[in-house]
């Protein structure tokens, strides 16, 4: 499926500033896969060291948040667009 | 080391929300121009938002997803860029905690100001590394008249 995935700001520095990325893929978990074997640098910033996406990383499939769906195995379809949106969060202690 | 320009009245309006919602962790969006052809990274406006972390508001802060589309949008209406974000530390110092790192953004400015028993004082900006283990100081420059100054200038 060819879909298109939106880079956040902070990312484009990874991304060779393209603000979206088209790609072939037939999952969530494909296009993002996709995505980091193209920009690899992406790679420390989408996962922790354990592979699982970082807590403040929210993957949406056409505004609908993949958690909410079947999350990396969500299936896409062609024109769909995923877009990668930041959560902010920090705090004074360790 | 980074520059980061910020209007004084902007400056004076984190710290006053910094002692407002003392003893608890105040936060917000920082929009602005990320600067080309060499001229500085510039604060035009800032978006109080509400502190979304009510198990632990004393030493966290949390923004929502939405809350960062609200502010992105706000800021393309603008003709602005979401450039970073602004907290504060209550009885801390202004200097990020391992916990701001390992939820920091690469490139975003991240402003804190500590603020002590109510009372707003050091106040300074960081921007997290590309290998994402350290952050790198950015020198705040306040500026009275800087170029998104009111329009009645």
């Amino acid at each position: 499926m060819a879909i298109k995935v939106m880079i956040p700001t902070p990312l484009r520095a990874y991304t060779e500033k393209k603000d979206s990325v088209e790609l072939q893929a037939g999952t969530v978990g494909e296009a993002l896969a996709a995505l980091t074997s193209q920009f690899s640098e992406l790679r420390k910033h989408l996962y922790a060291e354990d592979g699982r996406l970082r807590s403040f990383v929210n993957v949406y499939l056409n505004d609908e948040d993949i958690r909410y769906l079947q999350k990396d195995k969500t299936q896409v379809s062609d024109g769909d667009t995923i877009s990668i949106v930041p959560s902010i969060a920090g705090g004074a202690r360790g | 080391m980074g520059v980061l320009r910020l209007r004084e009245e902007l400056s004076e309006r984190i710290r006053a929300y910094g002692a407002e919602t003392y003893p608890h962790e105040c936060c917000g969006a920082l929009l602005g121009s990320d600067g080309d052809g060499g001229r500085a990274r510039e604060v035009s406006e800032i978006v109080p938002l509400t502190n979304q972390r009510n198990d632990s508001p004393r030493n966290r802060f949390s923004i929502t997803p939405e809350d960062v589309r609200d502010a992105e949008t706000a800021a393309r209406k603008a003709g602005l860029d979401l450039i970073g974000w602004y907290h504060s530390h209550p009885d801390a110092p202004a200097r990020p905690s391992e916990f701001d790192r390992e939820h920091a953004w690469p490139w975003y400015s991240y402003i804190i100001v500590s603020v002590q028993e109510r009372v707003p004082r050091d106040m300074n900006s960081w921007r997290l590394a590309d290998d994402r283990g350290h952050y790198d100081a950015e020198e705040i420059v306040i500026d009275a008249r800087a170029s998104g100054a009111r329009s009645t200038v």
